[in-house]
């Protein structure tokens, strides 16, 4: 009976080897797919087990995780509420996580490679490992007053420090809480996230790099930079009539509430410090659309490239320009012509800056969480938009238009302020949306902001958009250059 | 397997020796047992509540001294048994333990967390029936001082068996169903599963009858395409085997148990025999068996598809596997380390996929190494078969190495899938009174034909004088 018994002890040692093998394939080669299928609650739990890192602006927490005595050990908590939401994004057991929640998610889970040695003391010494807090670049003060000056209007602000590209304020309205969608019940989160999903006037959307609007008159800014660049100069006289109507239509383009220009001939100044729309399109018309998209390209529009700050921004662009009435309009920054107001206030920070772009970021620094810095965000050129010398002459007309132009009401004592106000037809029969972007300096400081009002403005008169957004960007800038900080 | 340590090859016989006992390896095999046990519960302990509780040097006492009593017993008993089957049951029973134990406290801190009360532990329970299973191997060794003594009851435990077999399938489902599966007998609060037990006296019987009828079924046989088939009338025991697994399968919807012991008489009259034929007929009546019973058993047509598709049914009748891959996959190749996983997410975590739990805590490298010393008793099983010098022992030892071997790899293959979900226990380590108690009672046979096998001849014969010796021509 030996044989067979050998041969059935042999079969049953063939058999343990399978199990090893196809072991070896589940638990190895197919390991990785079944860790990380988002139906294994493991990997969730774990992330709930370790105490997330705090996003940190001004020192004070914006998102947090406490302790709780439920199953998921931490929560997360906004103090920053609405406020921060646009930017801090939410951390949400059903529906993931969104803006610096998801973009910095490997840092506040603990999980990035620069908390490597921090993992390992914290197995070694029993602790519980923590993530990593995340310094925002925000400004408390000029966040509050951009959230205040849009009140329950729907637009966005966005500040920008130009010499280093730090934004200082990115707000967006409506927002939401947070905090509902962040929490440990099921059912309150599917309920609170439904309603924001649902609701017409998009909560969840972060305006101030997500949304594309026409820019309007602020768009002259770049027209400007462009006629700079190819040989005219503040003083340059140009044509302005009562009403432009470019070679192949027969649509007549006015100015705002059919305004005369008051002379057939003004000064590129003046036409900008007063927002006249004939001149501008006949200043596109003549200079091109290669000049123009060149200058625009120079400011980081139309290029194609998405910015991540690290919140990932929606390009902006002039769209198509198939002939000369779409470039007269699209030279004042109508019809196709679309940008973020991020985008716009990189506009003034590369003026502000003399001419040179830096590339806008949201995180200053990251820490470990016991708050030794880890790694510091170093300001990077984005790129030289205009020479110095083109800057100073938009800064020159730029100033002109706070001073007795349409941007009067972004004056702000003791400060040299220069911008530019836009009113931007979108929707017929809705009302333009009001736009500023500007700049103040003051004892050597400086900031630069864009402000967007949807709908906020009045087709009647260039004067309303300025009206609306100015002062909002006044309290920002003001609030910039009166904080402590950068 | 030359080279190797396990090596099939029997001393060769005549050769006279003093046989060493080796009980002084099984000690320290013992020892090494119980010292890693102990350290697996104390890392249970110190990653779950951060401090090593007293509770850890109780149970740790205990099963030191459970293991001394059977090592006792076994010293005493039976002297000359193999050394490292004991060690290996010790480790295998010692970490289901701590399983159990890690398992219990994740239930109570859910529990906790939910605002429940705490459920009562299963490591306590277990513990009991350790020791109860303890009292039944040194009964089994007391008992059964010659294997060669059961033979004689072979009719009588085959009765008994199949009563056992039978008696869940005929009491109403309130005495016997549990999770679907019609496999129990509860009584008064205790709940065993006989089919356990049935699968050790029918095993017993198989051997006797198998070794009674072997030249019938090994001689008499016509020759048809090459193959020596057993005459019509001789096929009569198979037949009823196959029916008898075919009937648990529809009367206890027990897909496992029938597989487990259709195997293992279809294996042990391959043994008899040496005949592959018998392979041949069980392999064939196999693949009728199964091929009905997938056309006639919903439930086994769904386990099929379950098995081939598990992710299409991950919230419902996959729930189960895929959770288990899931810990698997979790685990890695060295696991999360024992307490630091989330094993308790798998359904039946302490039963049917405690092996989940091992490769998700203790990675694959625990898993092998759990595979190999189940390896160690088969191997020393069939080398115990191998080694004794009488037919019946060597049927019944090879039984009980296959059935060991075949039951660890249906039920790891099932929970690992490679082949179909079945409801099994993993011998020593699930957590369930019969399947320990009736494993240590098989653990017992094993040591007492071992004995039998290892033990010298009881009365060598005395060299006779050199005076009255035979003559002897020289060649």
């Amino acid at each position: 009976m030996n044989r067979p018994i050998r041969r059935v002890a042999l079969a049953m040692l063939v058999l343990f080897g399978l199990l090893i093998v196809n072991a070896n394939y589940v638990q190895v080669f197919e390991g990785d797919k079944l860790r990380t299928d988002p139906g294994n609650t493991r990997v969730l739990l774990d992330e709930y087990e370790r105490q997330r890192g705090t996003i940190v602006v001004d020192g004070r927490p914006v998102a947090e995780s406490v302790a709780t005595d439920d199953k998921l050990k931490y929560l997360r908590r906004y103090p920053g509420g609405k406020t921060y939401a646009p930017v801090t994004g939410f951390y949400s057991l059903i529906y993931g996580a969104t803006g610096i929640e998801q973009a910095e998610n490997d840092f506040l889970s603990g999980n990035d490679n620069r908390l490597f040695t921090r993992r390992l003391s914290a197995l070694l010494t029993g602790r519980d490992p923590r993530g990593g807090n995340v310094v925002l670049t925000l400004n408390q003060q000029a966040q509050a007053a951009a959230v205040r000056g849009l009140g329950d209007r729907a637009g966005a602000v966005v500040a920008i420090d130009p010499s280093t590209g730090k934004i200082l304020a990115m707000a967006s309205t409506p927002s939401y809480d947070p905090n509902p969608i962040s929490s440990h019940d099921p059912s309150s989160i599917r309920a609170a996230y439904n309603k924001l999903a649902n609701d017409p006037a998009d909560p969840l959307l972060n305006r101030a790099i997500n949304a594309r609007y026409p820019p309007g008159s602020a768009f002259k800014v770049i027209v400007a930079a462009a006629a700079l660049q190819n040989g005219r100069n503040p003083d340059t006289l140009l044509d302005c009539p009562q009403a432009y109507t470019p070679p192949g239509t027969r649509t007549a383009l006015h100015n705002f509430g059919n305004e005369s220009c008051g002379a057939s001939k003004v000064t590129m100044q003046t036409a900008l410090t007063n927002s006249y729309n004939t001149a501008f399109a006949k200043l596109g018309v003549d200079l091109g659309q290669s000049a123009i998209r060149s200058a625009a390209a120079g400011f980081g529009i139309g290029t194609g490239d998405t910015l991540q700050t690290p919140l990932r921004v929606s390009p902006s662009s002039l769209g198509d320009i198939p002939d000369t009435p779409a470039l007269a309009q699209s030279s004042i920054g109508q019809r196709d012509v679309a940008l973020t107001p991020l985008q716009a206030a990189m506009i003034a920070a590369a003026v502000s800056n003399n001419g040179v772009l830096m590339t806008p970021y949201l995180v200053d620094r990251v820490e470990a969480p016991d708050l030794t810095v880890l790694d510091t965000t170093q300001p990077k050129e984005l790129s030289t938009a205009v020479s110095p010398e083109v800057a100073g002459q938009l800064t020159q007309m730029m100033r002109s238009v706070v001073q007795r132009g349409t941007g009067r009401k972004a004056q702000i004592p003791g400060a040299d302020v220069a911008g530019k106000t836009g009113t931007a037809e979108n929707a017929p029969g809705q009302a333009p949306h009001a736009w500023f972007i500007g700049f103040a300096h003051q004892n050597g400081k400086q900031v630069a902001v864009a402000v967007i009002i949807e709908h906020g403005g009045n087709s009647g008169s260039e004067t309303t958009g300025g009206e609306a957004a100015a002062p909002i960007a006044r309290d920002v800038m003001q609030a910039v250059l009166t904080s402590g900080g950068g | 397997m030359p080279g190797t340590l396990i090596s099939f090859s029997p001393t060769a016989a005549g050769e006279v020796r003093t046989a060493p006992r080796r009980r002084g390896v099984e000690l320290a095999m013992l020892a090494f047992a119980v010292v890693l046990v102990i350290t697996a519960d104390v890392v249970v302990d110190a990653t779950f509540n951060d401090t090593v509780s007293s509770a850890v040097w109780t149970y740790g006492a205990g099963f030191a001294l459970i293991y001394a009593v059977a090592h006792v017993a076994v010293r005493w008993l039976a002297p000359y048994a193999d050394p490292l089957i004991l060690p290996a049951t010790a480790l295998l029973n010692g970490l289901g333990l701590v399983l159990i134990r890690r398992l219990d406290l994740a239930e109570a801190a859910d529990a906790q967390q939910d605002g429940q009360p705490i459920p009562a532990g299963d490591a306590e329970v277990q513990v009991l029936w350790t020791c109860i299973g303890l009292a039944l191997f040194v009964a089994v060794l007391l008992i059964v001082r010659d294997h060669r003594a059961l033979a004689r009851y072979a009719y009588t435990l085959a009765a008994a068996g199949l009563a056992f077999l039978a008696l869940p399938a005929i009491l109403p489902g309130r005495f016997s169903e549990v999770n679907g599966a019609k496999i129990w007998i509860r009584l008064a609060g205790f709940s065993i599963q006989p089919g356990e037990f049935a699968k050790l006296a029918l095993m017993v019987f198989f051997a006797a009858y198998l070794v009674q009828k072997r030249d019938v079924l090994s001689l008499a046989s016509r020759r048809f395409l090459a193959v020596d088939l057993p005459r019509g009338r001789d096929l009569g025991p198979v037949l009823v085997a196959w029916g008898a697994s075919l009937l648990v399968l529809v009367g206890e919807k027990d897909l496992g148990t029938s597989l487990l012991f259709f195997g293992m008489f279809i294996v042990m009259i391959y043994i008899a025999t040496e005949r592959t034929s018998w392979l041949l007929i069980g392999l064939g009546l196999f693949l009728v068996g199964a091929y009905a019973a997938y056309f006639a058993f919903g439930h086994v047509q769904e386990r099929v598809q379950v098995w081939l598709r598990p992710f299409d049914y991950r919230d419902d009748q996959g729930y189960q596997i895929v959770q288990s891959l899931f810990g698997l996959g979790t685990g890695g190749l060295f696991g999360t380390g024992l307490g630091g996983g989330r094993p308790e997410t798998v359904p039946f975590a302490k039963t049917d996929f405690i092996i989940a739990t091992v490769g998700e805590e203790l990675g694959l490298v625990g898993l092998v190494a759990l595979l190999v010393i189940y390896a160690i008793i088969v191997t020393r099983g069939f080398r115990t078969a191998l080694t004794v010098r009488d037919s019946f022992g060597k049927l019944l030892a090879s039984g009980l190495a296959f059935t060991l071997a075949f039951q660890v790899f249906i039920v790891v293959g099932g929970v690992t899938k490679l082949i179909p979900l079945t409801g099994l226990t993993t011998p020593f380590l699930s957590y369930g009174g019969s399947s320990l108690v009736a494993n240590f009672a098989l653990v017992a046979l094993l040591l007492r034909i071992s004995d039998a096998a290892r033990r010298p001849p009881a009365t060598p014969p005395p060299k006779p004088p050199l005076a009255e010796a035979m003559t002897e021509v020289v060649r």
